[in-house]
């Protein structure tokens, strides 16, 4: 199949590959997917204690051609949000700025669900309740 | 773009030779008679052209030229000799044995019969991709009719011990039909030597053109007979109606004649070049495995899993230029990996990380050097990029990692 000219820059050129520390407070980590499903991602992001913004976010990603470009917009896109603003990021934004196919749209959702993943590991790590804590507690 | 192109999936479909070009192309303008025209020179030079090829055809496997029954293509070839036989044996049986690695032609064949009220058997495969004769001895039943098996695997080359199946086959007095897409004209193959009743086979396989291949259909003890499947004007011995696709039938016809000629001489220069580039590949990769056995394998093919890297994404690194294909689920709709590969018992994992490299006759040195250059670059990008290499690389295991399916 053809895929778009983002895309493949995404893939070819991947930005923010990398690990940040994963016991740091400051760093959340989301690892997503399996390898029998052919997909596993890895995003971590650091946030600063004092505006709260996201500083620096990096991801490895075990797949196809169309997860590693999710995962490397889903980091370009992280940096510089607030953990409020980057939890509202949908997976069919990515799909969209992609132009993902039909079959890859899988790819986009295990994006939004790695940059969900390492945002409630950093709100755990700062005891942040989150929504679903709180829904637990009650 | 302005990239040398290098074509390794000739085991998808090859080239068409030149040569066999050349050959069909009075067939469509010059001489543009129906073979079963039979009262007019146009339609008797179109009939000499046939016949011409199907000796052609006849002679690269050893048999008889009115033992070959034209069709449009393996596909329809093995549905021939599926279902065919199936409708001509029911009074003598219902059960038909073929094999999980098979292709989807056979499979999808046999799923048909299975709604046509018949049992169909399938034998499972050895980690080396061979089966157990001792299991399909065991699976034969006095309603047993056909077996069929595939003479090499179109993914891992794996060739079948078709001579010791042929035994067995004759043994129990069933037919034997082999599906032999991969290995006509790669390799010699002569089914009336191992037994074999029925066989299909294509043209485009073997560096001829696409939209025309054949069912050898055994004449003489047993008389092998097969219900059509195309009703129509009785074309083919009645085993197979439709206008017969003449420029098409020459260049098999050509292309037949050229592989009895150079097959021998292709294998050798192929099976060394083959085996460079797995060499090589394994030589400088870490977690490298060969998918099936290189005992009894096809000269040209080699499939290889790259541990913790996807086959997708790692194709996508170099198909700019190079053509390959991949047992992951990725590059098909279904998001399941490669049956054939699961079938060998390899897990998901390294059935996504599978490349299959098959080489042709337009092969050349130059173009497996690049490969090597490319797919080890390619290899050791997707790993530098791979979460589960870096927790490999750290000692983590993987296996007991509790993954979050989706």
């Amino acid at each position: 199949m053809a895929y778009s000219e983002k895309l493949l820059d995404h893939f070819k050129n991947p930005r923010n590959v990398g690990t940040l520390d994963k016991n740091s407070t400051s760093v959340g980590t989301g690892l997503v997917g399996a390898p029998e499903c052919g997909d596993v991602m890895r995003l971590q992001i650091e946030v600063d204690p004092i505006t709260k913004k996201i500083t620096e976010a990096k991801f490895k990603t075990f797949g196809c051609g169309s997860a590693i470009a999710s995962s490397s917009l889903a980091t370009e896109w992280l940096k510089g949000k607030t953990v409020d603003e980057a939890l509202a990021i949908d997976n069919m934004a990515i799909v969209e700025e992609l132009a993902l196919p039909p079959v890859k749209i899988h790819c986009s959702v295990l994006a939004e669900d790695a940059i969900k993943g390492a945002i409630k590991d950093y709100q755990a790590k700062n005891g942040v309740q989150t929504a679903e804590s709180i829904a637990a507690s009650h | 773009m302005g990239q040398r192109l290098i074509y390794l999936d000739n085991n998808a479909t090859t080239p068409t030779d030149p040569r066999v070009v050349e050959a069909m192309i009075p067939y469509f303008h010059e001489i543009p008679g129906n073979a079963a025209s039979r009262n007019h020179p146009f339609g008797w030079a179109a009939e000499q052209a046939v016949d011409n090829a199907r000796k052609q055809i006849a002679d690269l496997v050893n048999v008889d030229e009115r033992e070959i029954i034209f069709t449009s293509g393996a596909t329809e070839s093995d549905n021939l000799a599926i279902k065919g036989v199936f409708e001509m044996y029911q009074r003598k049986g219902d059960h038909i044995i073929t094999v999980k690695t098979e292709h989807k032609a056979v499979l999808d064949a046999c799923a048909k019969v299975e709604k046509m009220g018949g049992k169909v058997t399938y034998l499972d495969v050895q980690r080396n991709g061979l089966i157990r004769l001792e299991d399909l001895e065991a699976a034969i039943t006095d309603k047993t009719v056909l077996v069929s098996i595939m003479w090499a695997n179109n993914e891992t080359g794996v060739i079948q011990p078709m001579k010791e199946i042929g035994d067995i086959c004759a043994k129990h007095g069933v037919l034997f039909m082999s599906d032999a897409t991969q290995a006509v004209g790669k390799i010699p193959v002569d089914p009336k030597a191992v037994g074999v009743h029925l066989m299909a086979f294509t043209s485009h396989k073997m560096y001829g053109p696409k939209g025309v291949g054949a069912l050898f259909v055994n004449r003489k003890s047993p008389r092998v007979k097969v219900t059509s499947q195309m009703d129509g004007g009785g074309h083919e011995r009645g085993m197979r109606s439709g206008t017969l696709n003449v420029p098409g039938i020459v260049g098999f016809g050509k292309a037949a004649e050229l592989a009895k000629e150079e097959m021998q001489q292709d294998a050798e220069r192929l099976s060394k070049l083959r085996d460079k580039l797995e060499s090589a590949l394994m030589g400088s990769l870490e977690e490298a495995y060969v998918n099936g056995t290189r005992e009894s394998r096809m000269p040209h093919v080699t499939n290889i899993s790259f541990k913790h890297v996807e086959g997708e994404g790692l194709m996508m690194t170099f198909n700019q230029n190079i053509a390959v294909s991949s047992g992951s689920a990725c590059t098909s709709a279904s998001l399941e990996p490669s049956y054939v590969l699961v079938a060998l018992g390899l897990g998901d994992d390294l059935a996504h990380s599978s490349l299959r490299f098959s080489l042709g006759r337009f092969t050349t040195e130059e173009d497996i050097d690049e490969t090597i250059a490319k797919v080890t670059e390619g290899v050791n990008h997707m790993r530098d990029i791979s979460p589960i290499w870096e927790m490999y690389k750290e000692g983590i295991d993987i296996d007991a990692i509790e993954w979050s399916e989706h």
